[in-house]
């Protein structure tokens, strides 16, 4: 999946986390994070992990968190990534995991 | 014994904070909503944060239900296709007219389920009926598919297609919950009451409470968890409901261990309805914690 | 070295300090301290012109200590306002000695830099203040002091107080002064009755002087060296609330919900029993949760202690409970109601908390309701570090409600956004977990194995019973493990147990 524009998911309140994708060279990750000590890299690594299942290779992302657990990272990341690949209601289920 | 289905709380399904706390105020049932509480912008977003939500988070024993976006949305199909591969346990149809609406989503839910290799049948579903149409179907609704586990009313919409609103006395849809538990009954499912939208006002609550049991519904859709309490609690048997099913168990394994075929209690026989409506009575104490199987009940 | 909580405190600090042994094993000897003998003769007035005047009478020299009182909470102007002039006159090298200090004080990072200030004890700190200071910024470490291990300090001249500078609602011009009366009320003065009579110097800030005498009086003319009037001691709107508002914040009051049955099943929950709750959500409700069983039941409370708020002066005057000991008021309600109700009993913070006195009210509470952010699995409590390690909070009379009560509950969600309440090791001691009984959280409740009566007792009931491991485990289910702090070596501030013995260090957030 390629990302072809910017797209937005998530909010900025609490327990939720804002993710922004900009198409960009390799996986680049800028978050900034209300629980950065205790979870900044396991944050890294779901937004990682989740656009990498969905074969994305070239994204910047720049995510606000505001102690989202990790199945709303997921969810905010798969949304922002078909957003920002212009994919509406179209979806391969099967590599969504 | 079958599942209580006393309280069926709504949570509308793009917030993630209420979908990880609302498992803990003990509804029976948590109703993710992708529908009327998700705005068109946000039908993609919320659907895959519920599809994590039920994935991820362990909601014991709690019913989890997910309301979909109707197949005449743009969303209905690829919703169907995220809560069947979440194993959510029930799909719930909104604005079901007839019983081919029914019939439309299970050939879809069947669809996924072959695909992804579950067992045809597990993903249950419930019907919301929420127009004049659907009340005068109800029993076709109800009897559509064997997937289905209950049928509810869903008042808002109804009463506006009714050319009235909702009144707190409920006389508006006194027609339609009669039909609805009527159809229910005779198919043999659950019927679930709609919302009552005023959560501060508990009295208007309770009474709306008290009628809807009267009438025979197996439980009520919730908004707020502050609503969870009065349902439970007007759906708690008294001492002496509690105190009269256990005099029915005892006659019935007093006749067991005499051998007789036929069991009285106070020279009055005991029928099977007496002994149903004994064992409701005995379900929904135990589920208050009034009274516990092993250990008894203690006055 | 460990402390027999296992918290490890610097060999440096251990030689100089008692070190915890458990909630009673500090032995104790000595007299009182006693402040200066100073006369005031007939004819000599006290009313002084300006602060910039107060402080040059005071007498304030390089390396002494200072004393200011928290009744203005996060509406105080006092404390900024005499060190600015503290500092514009080059005193250098002080003792801030405040009984607590608040997000509104940030200022004085300014004046740690310039060299002002050089040691600071204090029950709390929040906001920027206590962001820098974690991050290294005194060289000397704070002490946090619990609100009975202040009084505690100062009457064993472990503080020795020089000058105290004490706003007052009201005061007449001979000192007679209370939170009663004036502009800007702020109920008792619990935490400065200690200082006025502790300190060698005295002086009363106020901005409405009323005629003479000003009775009832929270602070003595016999205490008081000057009198100074101000244009405003503070922002009324930041002293005291207009009412506490009830939560309806679902998970707040399902853990009230749990709090209350724990109470109510207690054997303590009878009549003429005594309780202390605190101002969270959650506490507020378990003070509304109680008023309608004592109803139900007709048991009525001999008193209430603590931080006072409406639903407590309420039942004052329903008659539920027959006394309020009130060392602070958090609202206008709880304010007003000292004045004008005889069973309402302004304390001072020694006759509330002190341990090293002949009995105070903790020493007689039943019940006590206390907050958390942090427990761990040995029941240890964390009020004044976040998850991140940074200082964020307040000891507050934590340690001592709980040593003192027949029966500590902790209210606390099991999770706050992605923060686990529950944990293996606290941040920070503030409490040990020997003084807490039950923990209550939004799922079910822990008890203390210490307390196998109360363990026996609960089981059968419909709360859910978890051991503490097993709570932990389930938000830790929740939220994910999250990584360890990591503090390097400098220690930023020594957290005093209420008898005086380091109970842990706070250490500088890498």
């Amino acid at each position: 999946m390629r990302i072809i524009k910017r797209a937005i998911a998530g909010t900025m309140e609490s327990s939720d986390i804002q993710i922004v994708v900009e198409a960009g060279q390799g996986i680049e990750i800028e978050l900034k994070s209300s629980v950065e000590k205790q979870f900044g890299n396991q944050i890294r690594k779901v937004i990682r992990e989740t656009l990498e299942h969905l074969d994305i290779k070239d994204v910047k992302v720049i995510a606000v968190d505001k102690g989202a657990l990790d199945c709303t990272i997921r969810a905010r990341v798969l949304t922002a990534a078909y957003r920002g690949a212009d994919i509406k209601e179209d979806y391969n289920w099967e590599v969504i995991n | 014994m079958d599942r209580l289905r006393r309280t069926m709380m709504f949570v509308p399904g793009n917030n993630p904070g209420m979908l990880r706390d609302a498992y803990i105020y003990g509804a029976d049932c948590l109703m993710f909503d992708l529908e009327d509480s998700v705005a068109l912008a946000e039908k993609d977003a919320a659907r895959f944060l519920v599809y994590n939500a039920v994935k991820t988070v362990d909601y014991g024993n709690t019913e989890i239900v997910v309301r979909i976006n109707g197949l005449d949305t743009p969303y209905g199909k690829n919703d169907i296709e995220a809560m069947v591969r979440s194993e959510v346990d029930v799909i719930r149809l909104p604005k079901t007219e007839t019983k081919e609406d029914v019939l439309e989503v299970e050939a879809i839910i069947e669809e996924v389920e072959k695909k992804i290799g579950k067992e045809l049948g597990t993903t249950k579903m419930m019907a919301a009926i929420e127009g004049p149409l659907g009340v005068f179907n109800a029993y076709d609704i109800a009897t559509s598919s064997s997937r289905l586990i209950g049928i509810a009313l869903g008042a808002e919409d109804f009463v506006t297609n009714m050319k009235t609103k909702r009144y707190l006395d409920g006389m508006e849809l006194f027609t339609a919950r009669s039909q609805i538990v009527l159809a229910a009954r005779a198919a043999g499912i659950y019927a679930l009451d709609t919302v009552f939208s005023d959560v501060d006002n508990e009295e208007g609550f309770r009474k709306e409470i008290e009628f809807i049991k009267q009438l025979g519904f197996d439980g009520k859709s919730i908004i707020n968890p502050r609503q969870i309490g009065p349902v439970n609690e007007i759906y708690t048997p008294n001492d002496k409901e509690i105190k009269k099913a256990l005099d029915v168990k005892r006659a019935i394994k007093e006749a067991a261990d005499k051998g007789s075929g036929v069991i009285s209690l106070n020279g009055k026989m005991i029928d099977k309805p007496i002994v149903d409506r004994a064992d409701r009575v005995l379900h929904l104490a135990m589920a208050a914690g009034i009274y516990k199987e092993e250990s008894g009940y203690e006055e | 070295m460990k402390n027999n909580l296992g918290r490890d405190i610097p060999e440096q600090i251990a030689g100089n300090y008692k070190i915890y042994q458990g909630p009673f094993e500090q032995a104790i000897e000595g007299r009182k301290s006693s402040p200066k003998i100073i006369r005031v003769k007939p004819g000599e007035s006290k009313l002084l012109a300006s602060l910039e005047d107060a402080v040059i009478k005071s007498g304030l020299k390089d390396g002494m200590t200072i004393s200011f009182h928290h009744h203005f909470r996060s509406g105080d102007y006092i404390i900024n306002n005499i060190m600015d002039i503290i500092a514009k006159l080059g005193i250098k090298n002080l003792t801030l000695a405040s009984s607590s200090l608040t997000s509104i004080h940030a200022p004085l990072i300014k004046h740690i830099k310039n060299g002002v200030i050089k040691k600071i004890t204090s029950s709390g700190l929040r906001g920027e203040l206590a962001e820098e200071i974690s991050k290294g910024l005194m060289e000397e470490p704070v002490i946090i002091r619990s609100h009975g291990g202040r009084a505690r300090a100062i009457e064993s001249g472990d503080i020795k107080i020089d000058v105290a500078f004490l706003g007052a609602s009201s005061s007449d011009e001979y000192g007679n002064a209370n939170g009663s009366n004036g502009n800007a009320i702020c109920g008792p003065l619990g935490y400065a009755k200690i200082d006025a009579e502790y300190a060698d110097k005295v002086i009363i800030i106020t901005d409405s002087i009323v005629d003479y005498p000003n009775m009832p009086a929270s602070i003595l003319q016999i205490n008081v060296d000057y009198v100074v009037k101000v244009n405003e001691i503070g922002d009324s709107k930041g002293i005291a609330s207009g009412a506490t508002r009830f939560t309806k914040n679902p998970k707040e009051l399902l853990i009230a919900d749990y709090a209350s049955k724990v109470i109510v099943g207690s054997e303590y929950f009878k009549d003429g029993f005594s309780f202390q709750t605190g101002t969270g959500g959650s506490s507020l409700a378990v003070t509304r949760f109680l008023r309608n069983e004592m109803i139900k039941q007709d048991i009525k409370g001999s008193f209430a202690l603590g931080g006072i708020t409406k639903p407590m002066v309420e039942m004052l005057e329903e008659g539920l409970i027959n006394n309020i000991f009130d060392v602070q008021s958090f609202d206008l309600v709880a304010a007003n109601s000292v004045s004008k109700n005889e069973r309402h009993h302004e304390i001072s913070s020694s006759f509330y908390a002190n341990p090293h006195n002949k009995g105070s009210a903790v020493n007689k509470l039943d019940i006590v309701i206390l907050s958390a952010l942090e427990v761990d699995t040995n029941f240890n409590v964390n009020v004044i570090t976040g998850s991140d390690g940074v200082i964020r909070g307040a000891s507050g009379g934590h340690c001592d409600a709980a040593a003192g009560s027949k029966l500590t509950l902790i209210v606390a969600p099991l999770v706050r956004g992605r923060i686990p309440t529950i944990v293996n090791k606290v941040n920070t001691v503030i409490t040990p977990g020997e003084t807490i009984d039950v923990v209550i959280t939004e799922i079910g409740i822990a008890i203390n194995p210490k307390r196998q009566d109360l363990i026996e007792q609960y089981k059968k009931s419909d709360i859910p019973v978890y051991t503490i491991e097993e709570l932990k485990d389930k938000a830790i289910e929740i939220v994910g493990n999250p990584e360890k702090i990591q503090y390097e070596d400098k220690v930023v501030a020594l957290v005093e147990y209420r008898d005086g013995s380091i109970i842990d260090v706070i250490r500088k957030v890498k």
